[in-house]
């Protein structure tokens, strides 16, 4: 029974060399699979990465600071025209800046004798800043006359200084007591008793700054910089507040502020940054929540700039592109999937469909503006001629998700209807259509969140424009939310920074929630056949 | 009253014209089948359900209604501009084609706008009077004309009403051709962006300061905003050379969790990590331009001025520009990876279990599984979907504009700032824009460039993925 | 050898009997999620010898065939409880290396599955995966021998550059019986090997398994009767995931003891 000897004795499994062999495959298949991993470990992190960018990115803009005024509006200033001509009141944006101006001159009165100085200060708030208390009064005449308390946002850059932006800045301590006298006009020293005054500060100015940084020297109320520290004294000028009295300083210790960034390289002045302090000390300039973010319009000036026009103009575009393209494509569908003879008329239309859903968006763009726009001169940048390009651009997609779920109807739904005398148009509309509806509705609003997140095609139909007014209608000039990012990430102020970050944050929870609205129809509706 | 009628919201009116007409059409074709004689047939059943007959009256009744009214919207304005500029004095007339029409534009925009305060202008105000005048002359006639048609038509439609009548068949045949136009929006929207983009770009190589196809086609510089040099050769190379640096995130990454998701992952892996990467795809590419531009093109950058500082590194090696071609490829490859992973995962869990099966049973590993029978099997469906990721990154515009730059360079270095045809398409529409200028009219004969390569790309793609298909279904 | 190497030992076999015992099934239970397919079945399949596994559909046959080399592993929710021995060894036992049992034990599908390859790179793949072959003529060799032996090879030898799935049906299964047979397995299990095919082809590949049976141990999966009564030499009956009755062919179709085979084989229900 030799030849009853099993296969295997004879098989190589049992060789060093094949166990060998074993092993390098079972490596490669675990470096195959670490393959795998790492794709999709690559793939998450960018999504986080990305996520994580953009929020923290976002974060600052979601507060932001402001000052508090109580101007006296008197009818001189304010209604140079008459409490009558309301709209004169309302555009008269130099009457009641030259309020703000007033009060910042009064509070700071250092600013006072310079014209250099005067225009440093104003910046601090915008001119377009008080076009609010201006409609407000124009449309209340009462308020004429009255002290009223009003808030103006603080301009961009100091804004973004106070949220710790701009610069890097650090706190050091200067000595416990000092003697402060006139150099010569505007300049003052300070001098501890040592030879060689304030060593332990000076040193640290030596290794810790560049040459280029401004060291900002606080005493009592008033904010000093420092010029030059060579020898017994620090030569200091004065920036901002009420000088403190000359000689000794025994009030409390004197702190220096560290600008790492040098002023020619930054948008707010060591000035600036001394006022805002000084008015945060007093409790005038607050951290508030940033609504204008959703009630305000675009505007030239990041501090007034709001993403409600754009969220309007979204919306307006949006249901233009819902009433054209989600019931023509499940009309659409509803025909090639259920009625379309087998020809080459229809089967070009499915070529054409499919072919449709992969042209670049930018495409849709130009057909916009060579047939829209110049061939049936439609106005530019309104949501209308928007809604219906991008309507267009999601066509094929509702069609393809449409003919999806008429598909996963079963047929034999269609047969019971037409075996009972239903026609073929009754059977679909009173059977197939309702039944497909949860897929069909699926697949809408998921194409309607990629026309959400449209760009290219609207900045070639103008929707880029300059819109400073909420639309009230799809007719009118407007612009949308990933344009509106476009438009703000391309300001040269680095407050856009944010606020696009922010305004993105605003478009992905629309997105999210109508993603979650597709998500929650398709668990309710979804029949497995 | 002339000119109030031109002030209207005019489309509403049209609206309820239509609205009330087929509201009555309904009733009356019901009235008009009750009051229809029984006669014989089959114990005098109706053949079709009174509503029906309904809709056959409505359709009768709004279809020449709609028709006029269509014919309106698309000529009516032209025809009153045209009424106009013939009585308007020479002076404006002769300021030539475009003034002209702008002046009717701001006579138009006044009209509209229903001001009633005089501008001061005598011209101005009379002119725009005469063309309130002229709008709602024309209006009233049509809505005049839909009356009487509707009218004709209701009259045809009620008339054929009776007991046997087959309203539904009519009803039927007229859904059918509604559902059949819907379908054919699709070919429409195909054949305009084709008769749109070829028009423009026969004008553009006839224009004057136009170059010629060849010129066009392989000239080596592009300076379209300033002079009238329309070589396209290097908005081709930094179009390419951003896709192919895409394409070499997206294809590895894409391909791997597509097969780690479909082999591998286990149903709750699946279920977590496949919704998270097509979360990816749902991102709006001009968010994917802000990171670009923001996040990932300064860390190209001083990636780049890190090697250019490495010994033995020529001194600006590499170009290290605050916008790089590298950081928008980087981006669009990672938009583009779900795009690759959904659609090779659809191909891969095509391949039938049995072949996936028989290499299992005689031994194979798992990944010499997928190595060796699976991709195979597999390769055109997965070819297919790099081509057509190939499609979408050639065509993608937001993360090239907002991070890869403007200059229109030929250069090998990934870290400058190349330009692309999608770019220029966008820098050269944006803004106010003529038509009648070669800088303009080139955005279409990039168009049209970019039109047919990705056409080619997706054409053969869906050619190779529907035989594919055929193969295993 | 190792005492680690994850093979299963082979056991010094006893004087061959008629039958010796090739697979020792004991107490096996499978799931599928929360759904038992299999009941505690235990079972001994001989070798050199047909098995044949008949029963209605959904019986669990092709469960059961399917834990012999673990192909119940790769469905992520099937659970395989009970042991399997063979030649001495649990095959469940993780310490076992499934890519090692699978090479010995060789598996044909319902549907031929020839690989999209050349009949030669399908006979050549499982030679080349376990690096049977020290040349290419020795390749050729195995390749020649397997298809030989799968009764193909006066059909194909002038073509073995085909590709696979330009055979008929019947070549096609026989092409993955060749396929098996090349890595030298010592059972070879059949999922219903002929349901796809036509009496002709049933025909030949049934010789071809009566053929076989002279090397290997082969378990057979089958819907027909006639076919386990043809070719086989035991039989077992399959009902509601339970093993109903296991015996001689002849004695299972004469004389069965259980009610329920006896009504299936007489075409009372299935």
């Amino acid at each position: 029974m030799t030849d009853a000897q099993p296969p295997k004795s004879t098989s190589p499994f049992g060789s060093e060399a094949a166990i060998a062999r074993l092993k390098d495959r079972h490596a490669a298949e675990r470096r195959f699979k670490l393959y795998g991993q790492l794709a999709i470990g690559i793939a998450l992190s960018a999504l986080f990465v990305l996520a994580y960018s953009i929020i923290s990115n976002a974060a600052p803009a979601f507060t932001k600071h402001e000052i508090v005024f109580h101007l006296t509006l008197d009818a001189e200033t304010v209604a140079p025209n008459g409490v009558e001509d309301t709209q004169a009141t309302a555009s008269n944006i130099s009457g009641f800046y030259s309020l703000i101006q007033d009060d910042l001159r009064e509070t700071f009165p250092e600013a006072a004798t310079e014209r250099q100085l005067r225009r440093e200060l104003y910046a601090l708030v915008t001119r377009l800043a008080v076009l609010d208390i201006a409609r407000e009064t124009a449309e209340t005449p009462a308020l004429i006359g009255t002290t009223k308390r009003f808030t103006a946002p603080l301009s961009d850059d100091l804004d973004l200084y106070l949220k710790g932006g701009i610069t890097a800045r650090r706190t050091l301590t200067v000595g416990q007591a000092g003697r402060l006298s006139v150099l010569e006009s505007g300049l003052y020293s300070l001098s501890d008793s040592g030879p060689d005054g304030f060593p332990e500060f000076k040193a640290k100015i030596e290794t810790d700054t560049a040459a280029d940084s401004s060291v900002l020297i606080r005493l009592q109320d008033a904010w000093f910089r420092l010029e030059a520290h060579s020898g017994a004294m620090l030569t200091l000028t004065h920036l901002a507040g009420a000088l403190p009295q000359l000689g000794e300083q025994q009030s409390a210790e004197i702190s220096a502020l560290v600008l790492f960034v040098a002023q020619a390289n930054r948008a707010v002045s060591d000035r600036q940054i001394a006022w805002a302090i000084l008015l945060q000390e007093k409790g005038r300039i607050r951290r508030k929540q940033n609504f204008d973010l959703l009630t305000k319009a675009d505007s030239t000036y990041p501090e007034l700039a709001g993403a409600a026009a754009a969220i309007v103009g979204s919306i307006f575009t949006m249901l233009i592109t819902a009433f054209f393209a989600i019931p023509v494509g499940i009309l659409a569908a509803v025909y090639l999937e259920e009625f379309a003879p087998k020809n080459r008329l229809t089967n070009m239309i499915e070529v054409n469909i499919n072919n449709l859903a992969a042209v670049p968006s930018i495409i849709f763009g130009l057909l916009g503006a060579a047939v829209f726009l110049n061939f049936f001169g439609m106005p530019r940048s309104v949501p209308l001629v928007g809604g219906l390009v991008l309507g267009l651009l999601v066509l094929p997609t509702v069609i393809i998700a449409s003919r999806a779920a008429l598909k996963s109807v079963p047929p034999s739904i269609r047969t019971a209807a037409l075996g009972l005398g239903a026609s073929k148009t009754q059977a679909v509309f009173h059977h197939t259509l309702p039944l497909a509806a949860p897929g069909i509705m699926t697949g809408a609003i998921i194409a309607m969140a990629r026309a959400l997140g449209e760009t290219a095609p609207l900045l070639l139909i103008g929707m880029v424009a300059f819109v400073n007014e909420v639309p009230t209608g799809p007719d009118q000039e407007s612009t949308a939310l990933p344009v509106l990012i476009y438009k703000w990430f391309s300001g040269a102020e680095r407050a856009w920074e944010p606020m696009t970050s922010a305004v993105i944050v605003i478009l992905l929870v629309f997105l999210i929630l109508m993603n979650l609205v597709a998500v929650l129809v398709r668990r309710r509706f979804e029949r497995r056949w | 009253m002339l000119q109030a009628f031109g002030h209207l919201p005019f489309e509403w009116i049209l609206f309820a014209v239509l609205a009330v007409a087929g509201f009555i059409a309904f009733y009356a074709g019901r009235m008009a089948l009750a009051a229809a004689p029984v006669t014989g047939g089959e114990m005098g059943r109706l053949h079709s359900q009174p509503n029906y007959h309904g809709f056959f009256v409505v359709m009768c009744t709004i279809i020449p209604a709609a028709l006029v009214f269509l014919g309106y919207w698309l000529i009516g304005d032209n025809f009153v501009r045209d009424q106009l500029a013939g009585e308007l004095p020479a002076r404006i007339v002769e300021g030539g084609q475009l003034q002209l029409s702008q002046y009717i534009d701001r006579l138009s925009d006044y009209a509209t706008r229903r001001e009633t305060i005089l501008t001061g202008d005598a011209l101005f105000d009379a002119a725009s009077n005469r063309f309130a005048q002229l709008t709602g002359q024309v209006r009233l006639m049509t809505v005049f004309l839909a009356l009487v048609v509707a009218g004709g038509g209701f009259h045809f439609g009620r008339r054929r009403i009776n007991r046997e009548f087959r309203a539904r068949t009519f009803v039927e045949r007229g859904i059918n051709f509604l559902l059949f136009l819907c379908a054919a929006i699709a070919i429409f929207t195909t054949i305009g962006v084709v008769l749109s983009l070829v028009f423009e770009t026969i004008r553009f190589f006839t224009i004057e300061g136009g170059p010629t196809v060849t010129g066009f086609l392989f000239g080596t510089d592009w300076n379209a905003q300033t002079g009238a040099n329309f070589g396209m050769l290097p908005l081709f190379f930094g179009t390419l050379m951003i896709a192919m640096l895409a394409m070499c995130v997206a294809a590895p990454i894409g391909l791997f969790s597509a097969i780690y998701l479909s082999e591998y992952a286990s149903p709750r892996v699946r279920t977590w990590v496949k919704p998270l990467l097509e979360l990816l795809a749902g991102i709006p590419t001009v968010v994917y331009g802000f990171f670009a531009a923001t996040i990932i093109a300064p860390l190209v950058r001083s990636g780049a001025q890190w090697v250019n500082a490495l010994p033995l590194v020529p001194d600006n090696f590499l170009a290290a520009q605050p916008t790089s071609a590298l950081a928008a490829g980087l981006v669009m490859g990672v938009m583009i990876v779900p795009f690759v992973s959904s659609l090779s995962d659809d191909v891969i869990n095509a391949v039938p279990q049995t072949l996936r099966d028989g290499a299992l049973a005689m031994g194979a590993t798992k990944s010499e599984t997928i190595k060796q029978i699976v991709m195979p099997a597999a390769l055109p469906g997965v070819i297919a979907a790099l081509l057509l990721a190939v499609s979408r990154a050639i065509g993608e515009t937001m993360i090239v504009v907002m991070a890869a730059g403007g200059r229109a360079l030929i250069t090998p270095d990934p870290t400058s700032d190349l330009t692309t045809v999608t770019y220029q398409i966008v820098a050269l529409l944006t803004g106010d824009t003529e038509f009648d200028s070669a800088k303009t009219i080139s955005a279409f004969a990039l168009g049209f460039v970019l039109f047919g390569v990705t056409l080619v790309f997706n054409l053969i793609a869906l050619r190779v993925v529907q035989k594919y298909r055929e193969k295993y279904d | 050898m190792a005492s680690a190497t994850p093979l299963i030992t082979p056991v010094v076999r006893a004087e061959r009997t008629d039958n010796p015992i090739k697979i020792d099934c004991r107490n096996i239970n499978v799931f599928y999620a929360d759904n038992q397919a299999i009941h505690d079945i235990s079972l001994l399949i001989p070798d050199r010898a047909v098995t044949a596994f008949i029963g209605p559909s959904g019986c669990g046959k092709s469960t059961f065939l399917r834990c012999l080399n673990r192909m119940n592993d790769t469905i992520d929710i099937a659970r395989v409880d009970g042991k399997i021995m063979m030649d001495g060894a649990d095959i469940n036992d993780p310490a076992i290396d499934p890519v090692l049992l699978r090479s010995r034990v060789g598996m044909v599908f319902q549907k031929p599955n020839p690989f999209p390859k050349s009949i030669y790179d399908n006979v050549a793949y499982g030679a080349r995966i376990h690096g049977l072959a020290s040349g290419k003529s020795d390749l050729d060799r195995i390749i020649e021998k397997s298809l030989h032996r799968a009764g193909l090879w006066e059909e194909v030898k002038d073509r073995l550059a085909a590709p696979g799935t330009s055979l008929s049906g019947g070549q096609q299964q026989r092409l993955c019986i060749a396929r098996a047979i090349a890595v030298n397995p010592e059972v070879i299990l059949m999922d219903e090997p002929c349901s796809a095919l036509d009496p002709i082809a049933t025909a030949r590949i049934e010789e071809l398994i009566d053929e076989l049976r002279e090397r290997y141990c082969i378990v057979m999966v089958t819907h027909s009767m006639q076919q386990a009564a043809r070719v086989s030499q035991r039989t077992a009956f399959f009902h509601l995931g339970k093993l109903i009755e296991v015996g001689d062919t002849e004695t299972i179709f004469t004389n069965p003891t259980n009610q329920r085979t006896q009504d299936y084989i007489t075409g009372r229900f299935g």
